[in-house]
């Protein structure tokens, strides 16, 4: 059976974050210098009360309309994020109830970061494969900002909130190709939060700075830029390699490349070092930043606006998570 | 690649520091521009040109720039 991506929407939220404050905030970085080395522009983040399942609600309602579907007709649901509302129940049940979806759905969450959405879309694709679902609703929203410390220039820099809708099903405009996963605890150490999780609990208040004067804490999120960057480097080439051997393509014919959109440091690395043209290569992260699982939809949905995705095109996503975690996935539009 | 290569290299990741301050010797922890966005671009010149892979640890062991590229050229 084919299974397709049959729509995309996404939200962000509205409250914006420029340049120009950052670099009030930190001084030793310029506007220019962020826009240059990081071709980010502003990211969007979430107000204070507001959460990851509410600008999923925000992203599956702006689908609904879009699009014109019928939540009724939506038999799965899944939520990909690592800013549950509680640390149980099921946040995708409680987004059952929001959205006013049917009781007999299923309902999960998936915790995984920037290839949550690959990973999502390999299940809603085995789950509609296997006969088991019909209409798989696949949402994924992060909020980062509400794990990073206000000191934090890195990952104040890059990362953005937001959230999209992803709706799989029996036809649509993209046909699901094969997919390539991977992962390695090994690497959890240098994209992690330590602590609020069942391993450490209470906050341990340990708060330093490192030679470049970026906070490390156990109580916010930390990355370690240059393991993070070798792990790039490492995994993204044999699996852009192994994707394309599951869907008997040479890189020559993808149409498009759509990747986790981390900055355009990534960006230019990951295009550079597999020689891909630069007309093929799109890039969605100036305006929005890196939205964890949602660059990637995010991006084909801007893709399809600006009419660079067109009708009969292979495109190529891969993205490479903390976990680590990785996976890719060709699709035919 | 040649000692004086990689100095040229390495000085090309900096945006603002003037290439007067470059050379085998040059403490390069201590350059005004030095952050966690050049050491990036060091680790990806080395995998680019070298075709080899250093660590923020490493980039943090060395003192100068020629102590880094003899550390490069034993990998």
């Amino acid at each position: 059976m084919q299974v397709y991506i049959e729509a995309i929407s996404y939200y962000l939220p509205e409250k914006v974050i420029t340049n120009a404050e950052l670099a009030k905030i930190f001084p030793e970085w310029t506007e220019e210098k962020i826009a240059k080395k990081l071709g980010i522009l502003e990211r969007h983040v979430t107000a204070e009360d507001e959460t990851a399942s509410d600008m999923a609600v925000a992203a599956a309602e702006k689908l609904f309309s879009e699009h014109g579907i019928d939540k009724g007709s939506i038999d799965y649901l899944i939520f990909c994020t690592q800013s549950a509302d509680y640390v149980l129940p099921t946040t995708a049940c409680l987004i059952q109830n929001r959205l006013g979806l049917n009781d007999t759905i299923g309902a999960v969450d998936l915790n995984l970061g920037c290839s949550g959405w690959i990973f999502g879309l390999s299940m809603a694709k085995g789950l509609i494969a296997g006969g088991m679902a019909g209409n798989v609703l696949l949402l994924t929203a992060e909020t980062y900002s509400k794990y990073m410390h206000p000191k934090d220039k890195g990952n104040r820099t890059i990362f953005g909130d937001g959230a999209a809708a992803t709706l799989v099903s029996t036809q649509g405009i993209a046909e699901i190709g094969n997919f390539s996963f991977g992962a390695d605890g090994e690497g959890a150490k240098n994209l992690i939060v330590r602590t609020g999780g069942a391993r450490c609990r209470k906050s341990k208040n340990d708060l330093v700075f490192d030679d470049f004067g970026n906070p490390k804490s156990s109580d916010y999120l930390y990355m370690n830029g240059t393991e993070i960057l070798n792990y790039t480097l490492d995994r993204i080439p044999t699996l852009i390699e192994d994707v394309l051997k599951k869907n008997s393509v040479s890189i020559e014919n993808i149409d498009l490349h759509v990747y986790h959109q981390a900055n355009k440091y990534i960006a230019n690395l990951q295009r550079v070092k597999m020689k891909i043209p630069v007309e093929k290569y799109y890039c969605c992260f100036e305006n929005i930043g890196n939205t964890v699982s949602s660059t990637i939809p995010i991006a084909l949905c801007e893709a399809l606006k600006d009419g660079t995705i067109q009708q009969g095109m292979k495109v190529l996503s891969v993205a490479q998570g903390l976990g680590y975690s990785w996976g890719g996935v060709m699709m035919k539009f | 690649m040649t000692l004086d290569e990689f100095v040229q290299n390495f000085a090309e990741q900096f945006d603002d520091t003037p290439m007067s301050k470059f050379n085998p010797s040059t403490d390069y922890k201590q350059l005004e521009e030095w952050g966690s966005l050049t050491a990036l671009s060091i680790i990806t010149m080395v995998d680019a040109e070298m075709e080899k892979r250093i660590t923020g640890s490493n980039l943090k062991a060395c003192t100068t720039i020629e102590e880094l590229y003899n550390f490069i050229q034993a990998l």
